[in-house]
């Protein structure tokens, strides 16, 4: 731990550090000993039943939730108490929800202006070339000026993530980003992440989509009870596990899809 | 036949059936749907047949348009006796307010009005500008117009003075400095201390016009400054309690919010303004005057701030946890995500209860009458005991019924148009 208060990233380290990481929510302990690092612009995807910690892991990166033991490093920021860092912190990260969570009452624009604006202290007119930027790249400029209350659920989501890009994050968090979506929305979400992912970006992703980990992660973590029970590339995970509840995972998830 | 069918034509969209359609369609859909809507209908009218004629004969073929008293009156008709209401009109309105001095809450009202207009409606321009003249700057004008220079000690001695810039010194330091260092609670604190600073100030001097005495307020002008300061102080301190109250992180505040809203909402308004009545003055400083209309205002204030309170909590507690995990991870500070993300989104889910409490203050203010201040109600009844006046206490009431029912209706439609522009999208 650093006894300055600097909050400046440094670009030069991994992306994300987590060792011998603990939380618990009252007594239930729900991640144990988490050990985790992730390269620059390394894909990982993390998968494991429900309720085995995958949320509240990532979501311990950027502080939605604290953690009681272990430590945390993201850009060679260490995650403490202090508000600096933990801001500093939330503009190096972006999140991308399981239900979008775009605020309602604001347009598309709004949405993916609002926290440049704000936050970052850009001018209006800026905010928005670069939010138009963004939108063409998930492929929706055209529905700007309309309140998400007017999308799709898959168009939602795109602008989830062009929301979280506007910030121009170092690393991106996905929580299930494909889990609320009807079928035939899944892929123009995939196809959005996987741009992403070849562009370089950093990105740690917990889905169950198998054909996106297989073509994009670098490699795979699976968790279960609160622990890391495993982790491998892709197809060495995938046609070899090693754990007994890998494996019962996998066949369940396999079987039915 | 086989079982397989495709379709190769698209069906054309065609209009609706006549039988749904126009006068016709209306009356069948809404009126004489079932036989139990047709008998409803029917009785309706009925009743309305019996009700109106003489409600129109008694307001208007025979009412009695002047008079000079109520002998006059009951001579020239059996209906309403408008003629009192012409000659008594000015206490109506204002009291015993001094004649001279009308021009002044005139004014206020018309300054009020132009200014909210662009607020309300979006189609007119301006909105930039009168939105925070009449947060900032109406208050104090709209006390300055009425109420005139109020006089303050301290601004006589130099002592008093120093002490004044000193304060002001200060607030603005600590808003700058909290400003600078990103500290919202800090900088609010300070700015707000600063405002309040030079609303005293500019109290003092009340646009250098002549005091007026505040006993001397009265009907509707009582009843609209009653409240207009009701409202315009419930609102925002309503809004800080709620949030106050649900900040778990300070559990001094919560505890202090929670025990505020609590007692005041367990009491009658009634008690509360009586309390106002005689406890204020026990914790004023000497040498600072506190009339009755201003300790009713105080109390009236935080009775409705309580009531406001718990109005805006409703809406918070509307807002979905993921609301605030998004604003977070954008960086968001818990000042721009109350002022950006929530409050916005609450305070529309909760319009129709805001507004609710705003009628039901504004209809409250005639409980003041019961401290001795004249308000409308007072008016009302004091007219029709007046000895030129006597018996005439349904001209009276009705008057007044139909001022308070103009005022808050249409505030409630107001809202209902407010609900209607902010919706967007469907609601999910
Ligand atoms: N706020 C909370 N309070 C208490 N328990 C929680 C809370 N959030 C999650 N949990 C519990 O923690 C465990 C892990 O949850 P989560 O990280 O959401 O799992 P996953 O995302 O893998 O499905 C679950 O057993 C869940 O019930
Ligand atoms: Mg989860």
């Amino acid at each position: 731990m650093s006894d300055t208060n600097t909050a400046a990233a440094d670009n030069s380290g991994p992306a994300i550090t987590i060792s011998a990481m603990h939380k618990w929510y009252g007594d239930f302990h729900v991640l144990k000993d988490i050990n985790l690092t992730v390269e620059r612009g390394e894909r990982i995807v993390v998968c494991g039943p429900s309720g085995s910690g995958k949320s509240t892991m990532i979501r311990c990166i950027n502080r939605l939730e604290e953690h009681q033991k272990g430590s945390i490093n993201v850009s060679g920021i260490e995650l403490t108490n202090d508000l600096k860092n933990i801001d500093t912190i939330r503009r190096e990260v972006g999140m991308v929800f399981q239900h979008f969570n775009l605020f309602p009452h604001l347009t598309v624009l709004q949405n993916c202006t609002l926290a440049p604006i704000w936050v970052r202290k850009m001018p209006k007119a800026e905010a928005e070339e670069i939010a138009m930027k963004y939108l063409e790249r998930v492929k929706i400029p055209e529905q700007a000026q309309k309140f998400p209350g007017q999308l799709s659920g898959g168009q939602q989501q795109r602008v989830a993530i062009a929301r979280s890009l506007c910030m121009n994050p170092e690393i991106m968090l996905f929580d299930e980003p494909t889990s609320a979506l009807d079928p035939e929305m899944i892929k123009e979400v995939l196809d959005v992440m996987v741009d992403l992912a070849k562009e370089g970006m950093t990105m740690l992703v917990v889905t169950h989509e198998m054909g996106f980990a297989k073509q994009v992660a670098d490699r795979v973590i699976f968790m279960d009870g609160g622990e890391i029970i495993e982790q491998n590339e892709p197809n060495e995970f995938f046609d070899n596990p090693q754990s007994d509840r890998t494996k019962l995972f996998l066949s369940q998830i396999l079987g039915h899809s | 036949m086989s079982k397989a069918f495709v379709r190769t034509e698209f069906h054309p969209d065609l209009p609706p059936p006549a039988s749904e359609r126009g006068v016709v369609g209306w009356l069948r859909h809404n009126l004489f749907s079932t036989w139990y809507n047709s008998l409803a209908t029917l009785v309706i009218f009925y009743l309305a047949y019996l009700a109106i004629p003489p409600i129109i004969d008694w307001t208007l073929i025979s009412a009695v348009w002047e008079a000079n008293d109520y002998k006059e009156c009951k001579a020239a008709g059996s209906g309403a006796c408008w003629g009192m209401i012409d000659k008594r009109f000015n206490l109506f309105m204002y009291g015993f307010y001094k004649a001279e001095h009308f021009w002044r809450p005139n004014l206020t009202l018309i300054i009020f009005i132009v200014a909210m207009l662009p607020v309300l409606f979006d189609k007119l321009p301006g909105k930039n500008i009168c939105a925070p003249f009449l947060i900032l700057g109406y208050p104090a004008v709209a006390l300055a117009l009425i109420r005139g220079p109020i006089e303050m000690s301290s601004f006589q001695s130099p002592i008093g003075i120093a002490v004044w810039v000193a304060l002001f010194a200060g607030s603005v330091f600590m808003g700058h400095r909290g400003a600078k260092t990103a500290n919202a609670v800090m900088s609010g604190i300070g700015y707000t201390a600063a405002y309040f600073i030079l609303f005293i100030v500019f109290a003092s001097w009340g646009l250098g016009l002549e005091p007026t005495e505040t006993d001397t307020y009265g009907g509707l002008l009582l009843t609209l400054i009653l409240a207009g300061v009701g409202i315009a102080v419930a609102l925002p301190l309503g809004i800080l309690l709620a949030l106050g109250r649900r900040a778990s992180s300070m559990p001094i505040i919560q505890m202090l919010c929670i025990g505020f809203i609590e007692i005041i909402r367990s009491v009658p308004l009634i008690s509360v303004l009586f309390m106002a009545q005689f406890m204020l003055p026990l914790f004023m400083p000497e040498g600072m005057k506190f009339d009755n209309v201003m300790r009713a205002l105080v109390g009236f204030s935080l009775f409705a701030a309580a009531y406001m309170a718990e109005v805006v909590r409703g809406g918070l507690q509307a807002i979905p946890k993921g609301q605030f995990e998004a604003a977070d991870s954008l960086g968001l500070n818990f000042y721009l995500n109350m002022r950006l993300i929530v409050l916005p989104q609450a305070l529309k889910i909760v319009i129709p209860g805001i507004v609710s409490t705003f009628i039901g203050l504004f209809k409250d203010t005639s409980l003041v009458s019961i401290i001795g201040l004249a308000d409308l109600l007072l008016v009302a009844k004091q007219s029709y005991t007046d000895a030129n006046w006597l018996g005439l206490e349904h001209t009276a009431y009705v008057y007044i019924a139909v001022i308070y029912f103009c005022i808050c209706f249409s505030m409630s439609r107001y809202s209902m148009y407010l609900e209607r522009k902010l919706h967007t999208g469907h609601k999910r």
